[in-house]
């Protein structure tokens, strides 16, 4: 009886922990770019464009690259230091589980010409401008 | 145990805001598992960009000491653009328990992570006592 009384009076005992809740969210988007793993830096040269993430713990075989024109994804997994019932955690802040990040590029690529290096739990990938999109030089002849 | 000693600053969107200024940057404080088995304490460090040859870890009186120094190699052709992790050294302590032996410590790191095994000493193991049937 008392609940549906509630339902007429509109009143929700719930809906100020939805609003806390939804404000929480909201910060948590707002910080979002440090959440996301891998973490990544962007660099820009003459005409190509290198990405770094810092994957710590994987090697190439882990990783798989993806490159369209204009976007990179980086996907792979990372397992846990240790499992097992006889294993006792003190502290667990190192990143686990199944990951996959799509980079938006500042520029379109040629997908055939990209390098990807992994150096002590960094990798690091170049990518080219296509030769079609790369700024030309137009001579002016003098009459 | 090994329980955290001092804290430096946490990665993240940082833009080396924070973190301490150090020999030529910053040092931030490495990602940390720390797990027990049947008979080591073991710490997983993540210090991605740190050589092998980089790693430095000191004991003094049940203090260990984790630095890895990052050698950053841009090319000047590049420049940044957007930027989600600074580039710094690592650092981080942790005070051993009486329990460790700390003559019998193994360090190994491959790909940016290290990984210490620190044995407890033996008479700190558990020790399983057979009942006998009378």
């Amino acid at each position: 009886m008392i609940l549906t009384s509630w339902d007429r009076s509109g009143w929700d005992p719930f809906s100020e922990m939805r609003r806390l809740q939804s404000e929480m969210n909201r910060l948590f988007d707002d910080s979002a770019p440090s959440h996301s793993f891998p973490a990544v830096n962007l660099w820009q040269g003459r005409d190509s464009v290198a990405v770094t993430a810092e994957l710590p713990g994987l090697s190439s075989e882990d990783i798989q690259l993806s490159v369209t024109e204009d976007t990179l994804t980086i996907a792979g997994e990372r397992r846990a230091a240790a499992d097992g019932e006889h294993v006792s955690w003190y502290r667990r802040e190192r990143p686990e589980g199944r990951f996959s990040r799509t980079i938006e590029l500042p520029f379109r690529v040629d997908p055939n010409k990209v390098e990807a290096r992994f150096t002590n739990g960094v990798l690091e990938i170049e990518m080219h401008r296509p030769e079609a999109d790369l700024p030309r030089r137009i001579e002016i002849r003098t009459s | 145990m090994a329980q955290e000693l001092s804290r430096t600053q946490s990665r993240g969107l940082t833009n080396g805001e924070g973190a301490q200024p150090a020999r030529s940057g910053r040092v931030y404080r490495p990602d940390t598992d720390i797990y027990e088995d049947s008979d080591h304490i073991v710490l997983v460090i993540d210090m991605p960009g740190v050589a092998s040859g980089d790693v430095d870890v000191t004991l003094e009186r049940r203090v260990l000491t984790i630095r890895g120094r990052v050698h950053a190699s841009r090319p000047d052709t590049y420049r940044s653009i957007y930027t989600e992790y600074g580039e710094g050294d690592f650092e981080r302590a942790f005070t051993l328990s009486e329990d460790i032996d700390e003559g019998k410590i193994e360090a190994s790191h491959k790909d940016g992570v290290l990984t210490l095994r620190l044995p407890r000493a033996e008479r700190a193991r558990t020790r399983k006592i057979e009942v006998k049937a009378a």
